[in-house]
């Protein structure tokens, strides 16, 4: 009651303190050389205030106060602390409110760490951001309330989705939102220093500190959203092309240019323009991802409510943002002419921006796939749904020069570079193909297109692995990204060829049996927890003479009252088991899912690699 | 005539041109491949011809008309107006009930007789495919 009360107040004054910060920007913009102290103390209250609002809801959410419409819907009072806690931000005013939060605290961030830079640069940067914070206030406070009152109180709440309570998923919104909210500094940025003429070299290495701690927490965020749905929704996969899913992936492939067109821009000076557009659209497609899966368009455990008007507001805000920033860019933005001819073919600027095109691709693919559906319906009202077939087919075969270029870029110099001494790189090529083709073969799996892809994968992995012994400290970390990007590939293909799956429906003490492997249902066993009954069927899998009990789980949630399987993954070097159990309504039947995945350990842990080289490349602040 | 460097770029802008009308030329081309349409079981029953592409159905299981064995399950979707016999063999999600939303993805056999090889339910006992709810309204 109280808590929601301080909350809601110190939202309000949150919103107020943007006037004086407006005020004394303006008036410290033209008249002294330093930048007033006035400002920094203003966005700290701010930072404060919303920090206060947080923490105020936390507490509505730990002491069950139902009179808060948010925690009445999403929250119950069996449910344990730590979801309670994690409730938080499980629901759509919550997690805004935490949108608002990592906002303001990294304009704050921005503010401190930036104080050997023009005055002006940073004080129109804030003002940008105040433009979004003011914007998200306003959503807040008008549309989706986290501290709507409810009288009288309701006794019991309506209790979270059971499939959000989960370790994984607890973490997965605020870290994927720093990387969201971490692009609304670049694009602030980016707006500011192109009106004041400000793009240099100098600019390059500062913004290449954000464009790096966004791109880690983007990645670190699609692999815990990716693994929780591994193993909690049962699908046994770790990625299936789902609208949701697409909606992340597009600002860390625009997010990921950009920081290759940043390196070249601190190096060479070139390409401002990509940097300046790229900036754009990594922000304007986290904006849309938060549209898109906010405003109920895209359905899915995101969407908690489907309300237009919310929908709406985003989207005449993105307009305006949009509009705004195109404005900048075609007014002040101004080409160095001269610059654009000296490309030579041959050099790593080639290289990085020929697989930047690539990268431009892969996004449209993605964007089509997923908007191209909507477009549909809103024309035509027709409904359509569009498969990973889709991008399969347009994404693969591109990945096979993708990887190539990967591999050959950076053992070239920048501006111009020779093939002297470049030998090695063709002899492992040809290494790489004919290991591809055996392996491929000893398992029967020879196809072209298998060969050539899983031989251009280890073509890059092992160029990376030559540059790990013969270059050591020369960039590292950029070497281990890449090198964690090979081993991704190479996994998910692995993953992809040699996986199998035995779907059938089994009583208890019945048998599946076919040549290689016998699944035996021997038991189910029904226990009560604190929020939820759980049924666990104990499962023999006999493979090859190797025996496994594996016991996956069905839970009967008390509120809201829904049934989860939990999958039961035996996890090995080499590969994982998987299997789930599902009921059929009121038969005896259960339906029985067995999965042997191959590598599947090594997707998260190349992902996890991919992002340490950022994090490596941060902390030495040398060159990625 | 023209310098070295305007013929290069003009190479260039082709290059790029070339690029551009390739990719959409494969993107219109897989999306035309790999669409996948809506129908209801009405919608079925006025096809005026079938062909072979993937499609969905969504609409009610209709009750009492989920039939288990080892191998697979039989049941009946309905839009309240028309029925069609669906066979499946895959993952059933549990959320998938007698008289609840159902959308499935497959081949139909004939007007009456669908084959599907994915069964989709939300994960949220409110919840009702827009499809659906859509198909469930219209009748």
């Amino acid at each position: 009651m109280l808590s929601s009360l301080i909350g809601y107040y110190a939202l309000i004054l949150g919103l107020t303190i943007s006037f004086p910060i407006f005020f004394f920007s303006i008036r410290n913009f033209k008249n002294r050389e330093i930048l007033d102290n006035k400002i920094i103390n203003f966005t700290f209250i701010q930072l404060f205030l919303v920090i206060v609002s947080f923490i105020g809801l936390i507490f509505s959410f730990i002491y069950s106060d139902f009179s808060n419409e948010t925690v009445f819907n999403n929250s119950h009072t069996t449910k344990p602390l730590f979801y309670k806690i994690t409730g938080t931000w499980g629901n759509h005013e919550g997690s805004l409110l935490l949108w608002l939060l990592v906002l303001t605290l990294f304009i704050f961030i921005f503010l401190i760490k930036s104080k050997n830079l023009l005055k002006e640069y940073r004080i129109l940067t804030l003002l940008f951001q105040q433009i979004i914070i003011i914007g998200f206030f306003v959503f807040l406070i008008k549309s989706s309330n986290p501290f709507n009152y409810i009288s009288p109180a309701p006794k019991e709440g309506l209790g979270l989705n059971p499939i959000l309570q989960d370790p994984a998923l607890a973490i997965h919104p605020p870290i994927l939102y720093l990387g969201y909210v971490g692009s609304s500094i670049i694009f602030s940025s980016v707006l500011s220093a192109t009106s004041l003429n400000y793009i240099s070299k100098t600019w390059a290495t500062h913004i290449k500190k954000w464009v790096l701690v966004s791109w880690i927490f983007l990645t670190l965020g699609i692999l815990l959203g990716s693994i929780w749905a591994y193993y909690e929704l049962g699908w046994g996969g770790f990625w299936f092309w789902d609208p949701v899913e697409n909606v992340s992936l597009m600002p860390w492939l625009a997010l990921t240019t950009l920081l290759h067109c940043v390196l070249i821009l601190e190096k060479r000076s070139l390409l401002s323009s990509w940097v300046i557009i790229l900036s754009i659209t990594t922000f304007t497609l986290s904006m849309c991802g938060t549209f898109l899966v906010r405003s109920g368009i895209l359905n899915s455990v995101h969407t908690f409510a489907n309300d237009p008007e919310r929908g709406l507001f985003i989207l005449i805000f993105l307009f305006i943002l949009i509009l705004i920033s195109l404005v900048i860019f075609f007014t002040f933005h101004k080409t160095n002419r001269d610059s654009l001819v000296s490309f030579s073919l041959l050099s790593k600027e080639t290289s990085i921006l020929i697989n930047n095109w690539f990268m431009m691709y892969f996004l449209s693919v993605v964007l089509i796939g997923t908007v191209y559906p909507i477009f549909l319906d809103v024309i035509s009202s027709e409904q359509i749904s569009v498969g990973p077939p889709f991008y399969h087919k347009l994404i693969i075969p591109f990945l096979i020069p993708f990887l190539i270029f990967m591999a050959i870029g950076p053992q070239l110099k920048w501006m111009k570079s020779g093939l002297h001494s470049k030998f090695y790189l063709l002899i492992l090529f040809a290494l790489s193909i004919l290991i591809s083709f055996l392996i491929l073969k000893i398992f029967n799996a020879i196809l072209l297109i298998n060969t050539i892809l899983v031989g251009s994968a280890f073509y890059l992995f092992f160029v990376t692995i030559r540059d790990f012994i013969f270059k050591r400290n020369k960039n590292f970390s950029q070497n281990l990204s890449h090198f964690g990007f090979s081993l991704l590939i190479l996994s998910i293909l692995f993953n992809n060829i040699f996986s199998t799956e035995i779907i059938t429906n089994l009583k208890v003490g019945e048998k599946f049996d076919n040549d290689k492997v016998q699944i035996t249902f021997t038991n189910l066993k029904k226990f009560e927890e604190k929020n939820y009954v759980s049924f666990k069927g104990y499962f023999l899998i006999k493979e090859r003479k190797l025996e496994d009990n594996l016991e996956p789980e069905l839970r009967v949630y008390n509120q809201p009252n829904i049934i989860t399987s939990e999958a039961d993954i035996k996890t090995s070097m080499l590969s994982d088991k998987f299997i789930t159990m599902n009921t059929v309504q009121n038969e005896e039947y259960f339906n029985i899912r067995y999965q042997v995945k191959p590598f599947m350990v090594w997707i998260w842990i190349s992902v996890l690699l991919i992002s340490l080289g950022g994090a490596l490349s941060l902390l030495r602040g040398k060159s990625v | 005539m023209y310098g070295r460097k305007v013929k290069l770029r003009f190479l260039f802008v082709v290059l790029i041109l070339l690029s551009l009308v390739f990719s959409v030329f494969l993107l219109l081309k897989s999306l035309d491949e790999n669409v996948v349409y809506f129908k209801s079981p009405s919608d079925v029953k006025l096809l005026e011809e079938l062909d072979n592409k993937k499609i969905r159905i969504g609409g009610m299981v209709k009750k009492d008309s989920i039939k288990i064995s080892n191998q697979d399950v039989n049941f009946v979707i309905t839009d309240f107006k028309n029925e069609i016999n669906v066979t499946y063999s895959g993952v059933i999600p549990n959320l998938f009930s007698e008289q609840k939303g159902v959308v499935a993805e497959g081949f139909l056999k004939d007007r009456s007789f669908f084959e599907a090889s994915k069964i989709l339910a939300k994960h949220d006992e409110n919840y009702m495919p827009p499809e659906v709810k859509k198909a469930l309204e219209d009748k």
